[in-house]
């Protein structure tokens, strides 16, 4: 023992030495890339509306950034947002924990790359991380996906922009019942938050505008990801019998190749999924944040600004304003189902169709609209949604 | 209809089928724990090895396919993922036996270097698409597709299987096996029979993160058969505290794996049937389970029966 202890032995003044050292190339790296950055960021970008300048935009993502998924999606955007609009700098950090790390993350982006718009796009982001950040750089831009903004209670510079993707999810619910023979459809869930209950209701009520009988069996696996639990609750649908199957988790990868693998059908979520299940993949819900980031990189250069009023603070929309879309059909879809889906998709985007129309019951029996009541689309009551409609097997207790 | 729908049949099948498909990982993690911890170290860093491993098998699986094709890349996949395994436990098994070195410490420290090496390496392998290990089709007899499903036996499995009463024969009755318990139980009677206790351990723990690693790739290529960054969520951690439960004998560890993977399908199997209340419990089942396990065994008066004698001890 004694003398391997002595052939590994250092002395303090070499650990001094080593520290030291590695401190200072840490140091010069660091320096070293400051400097670089400075002429892209350095002043004058408010005073000449930043005609040569580079504006530096960055986006954080909580996940890595080709996960058939939430992140794939925002990152597809900020791609799209980069090539489209000239004068955007693009700076990305993936898999980003919703923790002081991503106070960190934003703090370095704003500080050494000079960034002055961020996208932090996890919902987890906003409080308290991008709410302390925003009241520290009043100058920095803050974009959420969310919409968690409240007027008058949030720093002026923090926006928030979502997107409508049920109206995407009930035109899915309308092809997935129009090819199922039985009606019976799956959804695996994480967690029960007011957006997925919508998803999971919106592409109920979409399945049950074709086949009144059509049902929603959901399943809940707890976490955002959990690749063990999505496969069984998967497994555990295609063992019942259900024909088609979606969900609303952070990645579908595991359940979209789960289910093509049990030769079940599915439906998409978050990003195109068919080349994870070219057989059985029928269309899916897509965000389409590659318009909504055009627009607003466009903004930026032209020197709108959230705290001039140049940009709102709640951006929504659905289907009619590009924040989502549907996955082309694949090859399984039936010409009568393209039509059915072609159809549902043209009376939502013209506003003539809307998806919480009375009467309309909780799936526990209570009513939620009376006969010739409706709740819009953009109807915040929308939001607090704790119930699920008629039709869905599950509950969120 | 095509496929009938199972009714409450459904629950015993889906966790038949998840005792299967999902006590691979475990199985294998904690035999290579229990061979490390029988030669007196704990390796808490299997974590951390069960992510390298799975990432590796992903790559090399994905990587290969193109030059052997996609029957022989996914077992080359194996092989690497079990080498990367035992570089994790090279360096495990050297740093936690440095004088005054804490080896729960290096684990835990391992746990989190492996995982970052890992979704550093694995980044550009979370899209593509990688050949997965072929299963062998144990339900032909039936005709439901249900049960074929269900009996769909990964070779890694049978592998896991056939490790158990080999390592139980490993440990009673061969020169090796009174070696690596030996140095367990006493090392200083280990010295005094010439045992070089220093790779003894490093041997076991390299062994036994070998088998861990080709746990993580039974992850990334059979099931759930993708790989992402979280797609351990914990599992290689529950894997080391079974193997305490399963009182360092490979034949409890197969149970107590088999028990894990069982309680994993418990959630979403109810779920598919109509019992949707209280999901959040079935899910945290297995720990229920762990946590009471512990507590009935448990005594104040003695020390855990079957713990190796220099488990945790400073040598």
């Amino acid at each position: 023992m004694s003398d391997r202890n002595r052939s590994f032995h250092l002395s303090r003044r070499q650990v001094m030495r080593g520290l030291l050292a590695t401190s200072a190339f840490g140091l010069t790296a660091k320096l070293g890339t400051g400097c670089a950055q400075s002429p892209g960021s350095g002043g004058g970008a408010a005073a000449d509306g930043g005609a040569a300048e580079e504006l530096v935009v960055g986006f954080i993502y909580v996940g890595p950034k080709d996960d058939f998924g939430y992140n794939q999606a925002h990152a597809e955007g900020a791609a799209a947002m980069a090539a489209s609009v000239p004068g955007i700098r693009l700076v990305e950090e993936a898999s980003v924990p919703e923790t002081t790390a991503v106070a960190e993350t934003m703090r370095s982006m704003i500080e050494i790359d000079g960034a002055k718009v961020l996208f932090p796009t996890s919902f987890g982001y906003f409080d308290p991380h991008i709410l302390a950040l925003a009241e520290e750089f009043p100058e920095v831009q803050f974009f959420h996906a969310g919409g968690l903004y409240q007027d008058g209670v949030h720093p002026k510079n923090v926006g928030s922009y979502f997107g409508y993707i049920d109206e995407a999810q009930y035109v899915a619910g309308v092809v997935a019942a129009t090819m199922s023979q039985s009606g019976k459809l799956g959804f695996v869930a994480a967690k029960p938050i007011p957006q997925l209950l919508r998803n999971v209701n919106s592409f109920t009520l979409g399945a049950r505008s074709v086949n009144p009988a059509a049902t929603t069996q959901v399943i809940f696996t707890g976490e955002w990801a959990e690749p063990v639990k999505e496969a069984e609750a998967t497994n555990s649908m295609a063992d019942q019998g259900i024909e088609v199957i979606t969900c609303h988790v952070d990645s579908p990868k595991v359940v979209m190749e789960t289910a093509e693998r049990r030769g079940v059908m599915t439906s998409g979520y978050h990003a195109n999924q068919s080349s994870l299940a070219p057989q059985g993949y029928l269309t899916g819900a897509e965000w389409d944040w590659s318009s909504i980031y055009t627009a607003l990189g466009q903004d930026f250069v032209d020197g709108k600004t959230l705290m001039t009023g140049g940009i709102p603070h709640i951006l929504r929309g659905g289907l009619a304003d590009n924040f989502c879309k549907l996955s082309p059909y694949g090859p399984a879809v039936s010409d009568e189902a393209k039509a059915a889906g072609d159809a549902a998709l043209a009376a939502i985007e013209s506003g003539e169709l809307v998806i919480y129309a009375g009467p309309l019951q909780t799936n526990t029996g209570s009513e939620i609209l009376p006969a010739g009541k409706e709740l819009k689309t953009d109807n915040v009551e929308l939001e607090k949604m704790d119930y699920f409609v008629e039709g869905v097997i599950g509950s969120i207790s | 209809m095509a496929t009938e729908a199972l009714g409450w049949w459904g629950v015993p099948l889906g966790i038949l089928a998840g005792t299967l498909r999902g006590s691979v990982p475990f199985l294998l993690v904690s035999l290579g724990e229990c061979l490390t911890e029988k030669s007196g170290k704990i390796n808490l860093g299997l974590e951390g090895t069960l992510l390298i491993g799975a990432m590796s098998a992903y790559a090399i699986s994905y990587l290969s396919s193109g030059i052997v094709g996609p029957t022989l890349a996914p077992w080359l996949g194996v092989l690497a993922a079990g080498l990367a395994g035992m570089g994790l436990g090279a360096i495990h098994g050297w740093l936690s036996q440095q004088p005054r070195v804490n080896d729960v410490a290096v684990g835990i420290a391992m746990i989190i270097f492996g995982g970052g090496l890992a979704n550093f390496f694995g980044k550009p392998f979370i899209q593509p698409q990688a050949p997965q290990l072929p299963t062998l089709p144990a339900g032909g007899w039936s005709s439901l597709p249900q049960v074929q499903s269900a009996l769909q036996v990964s070779p890694l499995f049978l592998l896991g299987v056939a490790i158990v009463p080999l390592m139980s024969w490993f440990f009673k009755s061969t020169r090796w096996g009174l070696y690596v318990r030996a140095v367990g139980d006493s090392p200083d009677a280990a010295r005094a029979m010439g045992i070089s206790i220093f790779w003894v351990r490093m041997a076991a723990i390299v062994g036994g993160s070998f088998l861990a690693g080709i746990g993580g790739a039974s992850l990334s290529l059979f099931y759930p058969g993708v790989w992402t960054e979280r797609i351990s969520s914990g599992q290689g951690l529950m894997a080391v505290a079974l193997v305490i439960f399963a009182r360092w004998q490979p034949w409890q560890c197969l149970w107590a794996s088999l028990l894990f993977g069982g309680a994993q399908a418990l959630g979403p199997a109810f779920q598919s049937v109509g019992i949707d209340s209280y999901y959040y419990l079935f899910n945290a089942a297995p720990y229920i389970l762990t946590l009471v396990i512990m507590i009935i065994t448990c005594s104040p008066k003695r020390t855990l029966a079957g713990a190796p004698g220099a488990l945790g001890k400073d040598s």
